[in-house]
C-alpha cells in the first residue's frame, strides 16, 4: 500500500526541458510544484574540469543515457515478428536523469516551418490527394506557426539562442534562413564563430545557388543572462559538447537556463530516483501519481495538475499503464495513444576526405556549431513528379569529435591493420561529414503499444515500438543521394560517398539520432488526437501530456525548439486560462 | 571577455545553482606511480589479447601500435567493470529467435563473450594450424581475425558467433588506443599522437577561426591536469607546440564499390 503524501497544486513526471518549464512557469505563478525525476539529480557544479573532457565516459559508455537494466524499449520491424528488447543503445540513445534530453544533447535548436503545422491541408492543396501515400496518417497540428510564434521567441530567449534571423516579421534578412517563418524578434545572441569546415560548405553550396546560414545554436556565442536572470557563459569551442556537460555553463540546459529560475522561487521541489509507475485517476480526473523512491518506498503524491514531461517513450508508456486514453490498434485504426511515432536518421551521409592541402580541427567546435541550408526542406521546393512529399535541411557540423568515436577513413579502407592505421592518422584532420536531416511521414504501421514479453524493474510493461522507414522515405532517400553528390562535388574533395537511407531500419546499428516522436499526438478533436492544442488531455483535463509525444510526425528539423514552445503555449494557457476556470481547454 | 568578467559569469551561475566552486582541479595526493596487472583475463587470455590488439593495430613505420598503448590491459580493466558485467544492458528474458535487425541478442555480458570467443578462437587455431592464437605468424593471425570478421573465409563457432566477438574486440581494442590514458591504455598517448588529438582542450575561441591552420601541439591527458597542473586560470589545458610537426600521408586509394551501402553498425561517425 502506497503511502499517501500531502497534496500539491502540481506534479511533474520527468524533468526535462518540459518539465523544468512547466516547472519554472508555474512555481513563478505561485503554484506549488513537485517535480519526480526517475534518474538521479545532475547539478551543473558536477560538470567541472577537467574530468567532463572523457570521451570513453560520456560517449562510448553515455552516461548520460538510459541505464538499461532498468528500463528499455522492445523492437521489431512489423505486426508480424516478436519484438526484443533493446539491450544496449544503438539507433538513437535516450537520456536518463535531471535535465533529461535537454542535457545531453547537442543544442540544435530549430523552428518548424510554417508548412509543416499544415503539412496535410498544404499537401492535398498543391499536389492532391495522391501525392500522400495511403498508410500515411500525418495529420495537421491544431495550431499554427503564427500562433507558436511568441512561444518559440520565449524559448530561445530562455535559452540564449545564438543565429540570425532570415526573416523578421515577413522580411527576408540577409545572413539568416530566408525559408523560416517569421520571427517576431533577433536572435538573443549573434551566430557562433565560422569553422573553416563551415566556410567550405557555405562557398560550395552558394556556388550550386543554395542559401547556406549558420545553424542556430544553444551554446551563447557571449555572455548572456536570460529574462529570469540566469547568467551563461560565453562558449569556447572545446567540443567536449554533445553527450555531456558544460564547464562554463554555455551549453543551454535546464539546469544553466529556467531550472535556477525555479528552485529559487521557493515553489518547486525536485525528488530524484523518484520513478513513476502509475498516474491514478477517479472518472475523468488524476487524482494523484504512484511512485518509488530511492529506498524502494512506494509512494503516491496526490496534485490538482498532472504534467507528464517525460521523453516520448516514458510518455506513451505512462498513458498505457495508466489506462488513459484508447490505445491505437493498427489493424482497425481505432485508438489513439501510440499512433503517429515516427523517427529521423541521417539522409543522405556524404564523408569527404581532402588528401593534401586542408586541415580541420574536428576536435575544435560546439553542438550545434555548422552551417546550414533549407532550400530542400519541407515544402520549399516544387515535388511535382518527384514521388515523395517533404525534404531535408543539409548541413555541415562540427560539435567537436574525438578520435574514439570519429575515425574517418576512406571507402573501401580496411576497418583495421596497416593501412587502417595510416588512413585514420592522416584524415582524422582531413575530412569532413555532411549530413542532411529529413522528414519522416507518420504510417499506419508505425506504433507502440505495450510488450506482452518484457517488463521494466518496476514490473511495468515495456514500451514496444513497431517501426520500419516507409516508402515516401526511401523515395526522397534516392533523390537526395543525387543532391549529396552534387553538394561533394562542389566542396571539392580528393574523396568522397554519399549514402542514403539503409533499406529497414536496424535496432543494432548506430544511427545515433535522438528524435522519437508521437504516441500522444495533439490533434483538434478527440477523434483525433491526445491532446488539445494546450496539451491537455482530451480524457483527463488536470493531466497535460507535453514533449515530443505530441508531434502528429515529425519533421527535418530537431524537435526541442518546438518541444520548448509548446511547453511555453501549455504553462501560459494553464496559468491564464486554466487555473481560473478548471476544465477543458478546447471544447 | 576579460577574466574578472568571466569569472562573475561562472560565479553567478554557480550562485544560482547553489553549487560549490567549479574553479579547482584537486591536485592530487595519491595515485603516485601505478603497477598495471591483468585482473581479467587468465594467463593464455591475456596472450590471446596481446596478440589480437597487435595485429588490429600494429607496430609500424608510423609508431607504436595498440600493443605498445596496452590496449590489451585497457580491455582487462574494461571487462572488469561495468561494461564487463553488462552493468547498464538490458539482460532479461525470454530470448530466442530474433531477426538480423534487433541488435545485440545474446546473454552474454561482454565478460563472457570474451572468455567463450577466446576459447573458441584458440581451438580453432588448435585444430587448424596445431597452434594457440598467439604463436601463429602474423599473417595467419591476420587470416583468423579476417575470417572471424567474415571478410574473408570462414571462421563458425557453435559457442558464439564469431563476428559478434570480432566487433567487440575490433571496437574496444581501438577504444584502448584513444580512450583516456587514465582508462589504462593509450600509454603516453601514442593514440592521440598518432592522429594530432589535442586531448583535453584548451580554449579554442580565437583558433576556431584560424582557417586551415594546424593545431599541431604536445597532448594533454587528464593525470597530467591533476597532477602536474598543466592548466591555466580557466582551468582548460595549457598547450605546447609539437616537437616534432605532424607528417602523415594519404594512402593509395581502393577500388570502391559505389552502390556499397554504409555499414551503420561500424558507426556512429557522427551523433545529434
Amino acid at each position: 500500500m502506497a503511502t499517501r503524501l500531502k497534496p500539491v497544486d502540481a506534479v511533474v513526471i520527468g524533468v526535462g526541458w518540459a518539465g523544468s518549464i512547466m516547472a519554472n512557469e508555474l512555481a513563478k505563478a505561485g503554484l506549488k510544484v513537485v517535480g519526480l525525476e526517475r534518474g538521479r539529480y545532475r547539478g551543473q557544479e558536477e560538470f567541472a574540469l577537467p574530468g567532463i573532457h572523457d570521451e570513453l565516459k560520456y560517449n562510448r559508455r553515455l552516461e548520460l543515457f538510459e541505464d538499461l537494466s532498468r528500463s528499455t524499449i522492445t523492437c521489431r520491424n512489423n505486426t508480424g515478428e516478436v519484438a526484443r528488447p533493446m539491450r544496449r543503445h544503438g539507433p538513437f540513445p535516450w537520456g536518463e536523469g535531471l535535465g533529461g534530453a535537454g542535457f545531453h544533447w547537442a543544442g540544435w535548436t530549430w523552428r518548424h516551418s510554417p508548412w509543416s503545422f499544415k503539412m496535410r491541408t498544404n499537401t492535398i492543396e498543391r499536389y492532391g490527394e495522391r501525392a500522400i501515400p495511403t498508410d500515411a496518417t500525418i495529420q495537421d497540428w491544431p495550431m499554427t506557426y503564427d500562433e507558436l510564434e511568441p512561444y518559440y521567441d520565449k524559448f530561445e530567449y530562455a535559452i540564449g539562442l545564438s543565429g540570425k534571423a532570415g526573416n523578421l516579421n515577413g522580411e527576408i534578412q540577409a545572413g539568416g534562413n530566408p525559408f523560416e517563418g517569421p520571427r517576431s524578434r533577433e536572435f538573443p545572441n549573434p551566430p557562433l564563430r565560422k569553422s573553416y569546415g563551415m566556410a567550405v560548405f557555405e562557398e560550395a553550396t552558394r556556388s550550386l545557388g543554395y542559401h547556406p546560414f549558420p545553424m542556430p545554436a544553444a551554446q551563447t556565442s557571449r555572455p548572456y543572462t536570460n529574462p529570469d536572470g540566469v547568467g551563461m557563459g560565453a562558449c569556447l569551442y572545446c567540443g567536449y559538447c554533445m553527450n555531456t556537460g558544460c564547464e562554463v555553463a554555455a551549453k543551454a540546459t535546464p539546469q544553466t537556463t529556467v531550472l535556477p529560475a525555479a528552485m529559487q522561487t521557493g515553489n518547486f521541489e525536485i525528488r530524484a530516483h523518484a520513478a513513476v509507475t502509475r498516474i491514478n485517476t477517479s472518472g475523468n480526473r488524476a487524482t494523484s501519481v504512484t511512485y518509488v523512491d530511492g529506498r524502494g518506498r512506494e509512494l503516491e503524491q496526490p496534485a490538482d495538475i498532472v504534467l507528464l514531461t517525460a521523453f516520448t517513450w516514458s510518455n506513451t508508456q505512462q498513458l498505457l499503464v495508466s489506462g488513459i486514453g484508447k490505445p491505437y490498434d493498427p489493424a482497425t485504426g481505432a485508438g489513439n495513444v501510440g499512433k503517429n511515432y515516427s523517427w529521423h536518421g541521417a539522409m543522405p551521409y556524404i564523408p569527404l576526405y581532402y588528401d593534401d592541402g586542408h586541415v580541420f580541427n574536428p576536435f575544435m567546435g560546439a553542438g550545434a556549431l555548422g552551417m546550414s541550408f533549407s532550400d530542400l526542406e519541407g515544402d520549399n521546393f516544387d515535388h511535382t513528379g518527384l514521388g515523395f512529399i517533404g525534404g531535408i535541411f543539409m548541413t555541415y557540423f562540427q560539435l567537436g569529435s574525438g578520435p574514439m568515436m570519429y575515425q574517418p577513413t576512406p571507402p573501401g579502407t580496411p576497418g583495421w591493420g596497416s593501412e587502417w592505421k595510416q588512413a585514420v592518422a592522416h584524415y582524422y584532420n582531413r575530412s569532413l561529414q555532411v549530413v542532411g536531416f529529413h522528414d519522416h511521414l507518420s504510417y499506419r504501421g508505425n506504433y507502440m503499444d505495450l510488450d506482452p514479453n518484457y517488463a521494466d524493474i518496476y514490473g511495468n510493461p515495456l514500451l514496444r515500438l513497431t517501426y520500419d522507414i516507409g516508402p515516401n522515405e526511401i523515395r526522397m532517400s534516392d533523390y537526395m543521394v543525387g543532391v549529396g553528390h552534387e553538394v561533394a562535388k562542389a566542396m571539392k574533395p580528393s574523396r568522397y560517398a554519399v549514402y542514403g537511407l539503409p533499406k529497414r531500419f536496424d535496432a543494432g546499428a548506430n544511427y545515433f539520432v535522438i528524435h522519437q516522436v508521437g504516441g500522444a499526438m495533439t490533434g483538434s478533436t478527440p477523434e483525433n488526437s491526445v491532446v488539445n492544442k494546450y496539451m491537455q488531455s482530451w480524457d483527463v483535463p488536470n493531466l497535460f501530456v507535453i514533449g515530443a509525444s505530441a508531434f502528429p510526425q515529425i519533421t527535418a528539423y530537431n524537435p526541442t525548439g518546438t518541444v520548448g514552445a509548446l511547453s511555453y503555449m501549455s504553462a501560459d494557457a494553464i496559468i491564464n486560462q486554466y487555473l481560473k476556470n478548471p476544465g477543458p481547454l478546447v471544447s | 571577455m576579460d577574466r574578472r568578467r568571466f569569472l562573475s559569469i561562472l560565479s553567478s551561475t554557480v550562485a544560482a545553482l547553489g553549487s560549490a566552486n567549479v574553479l579547482a582541479v584537486h591536485k592530487v595526493a595519491a595515485l603516485g606511480t601505478m603497477k598495471k596487472a591483468y585482473t581479467f583475463f587468465t594467463g593464455a587470455e591475456s596472450a590471446f589479447i596481446e596478440a589480437a590488439v597487435a595485429r588490429i593495430i600494429p607496430a609500424d613505420d608510423l609508431g607504436p601500435g595498440a600493443l605498445e598503448a596496452d590496449a590489451s590491459y585497457f580491455i582487462d580493466q574494461q571487462l572488469t567493470g561495468d561494461y564487463g558485467a553488462g552493468a547498464r544492458f538490458y539482460n532479461q528474458g525470454p530470448f530466442g529467435a530474433t531477426t538480423p535487425y534487433q541488435g545485440y541478442q545474446l546473454p552474454l555480458s561482454p565478460r563472457d563473450l570474451y572468455r567463450v570467443g577466446i576459447a573458441a578462437t584458440d581451438r580453432y587455431c588448435r585444430e587448424t594450424y596445431g597452434k594457440d592464437f598467439a604463436q601463429l605468424e602474423p599473417a595467419q593471425q591476420d587470416e583468423v581475425l579476417q575470417g572471424l570478421q567474415g571478410v574473408a573465409g570462414d571462421v563458425a563457432f557453435e559457442e558464439v558467433p564469431g563476428a559478434t566477438f570480432f566487433s567487440h574486440l575490433l571496437t574496444d581494442a581501438k577504444d584502448g588506443f584513444f580512450a583516456d590514458p587514465a582508462y589504462g591504455g593509450n600509454k603516453d598517448m601514442v593514440g592521440w599522437k598518432l592522429v594530432g588529438f589535442p586531448g583535453v582542450p584548451a580554449q579554442y575561441t580565437e583558433f576556431i577561426e584560424r582557417h586551415n591552420e594546424a593545431y599541431d601541439v604536445e597532448p594533454v591527458d587528464l593525470g597530467s591536469m591533476q597532477h602536474a597542473g598543466m592548466h591555466q586560470e580557466h582551468l582548460h589545458a595549457v598547450h605546447r607546440r609539437a616537437a616534432v610537426p605532424r607528417r602523415t600521408t594519404a594512402p593509395a586509394p581502393r577500388p570502391v564499390d559505389p552502390d556499397e551501402p554504409y555499414d551503420w553498425k561500424s558507426g556512429p561517425r557522427f551523433s545529434v
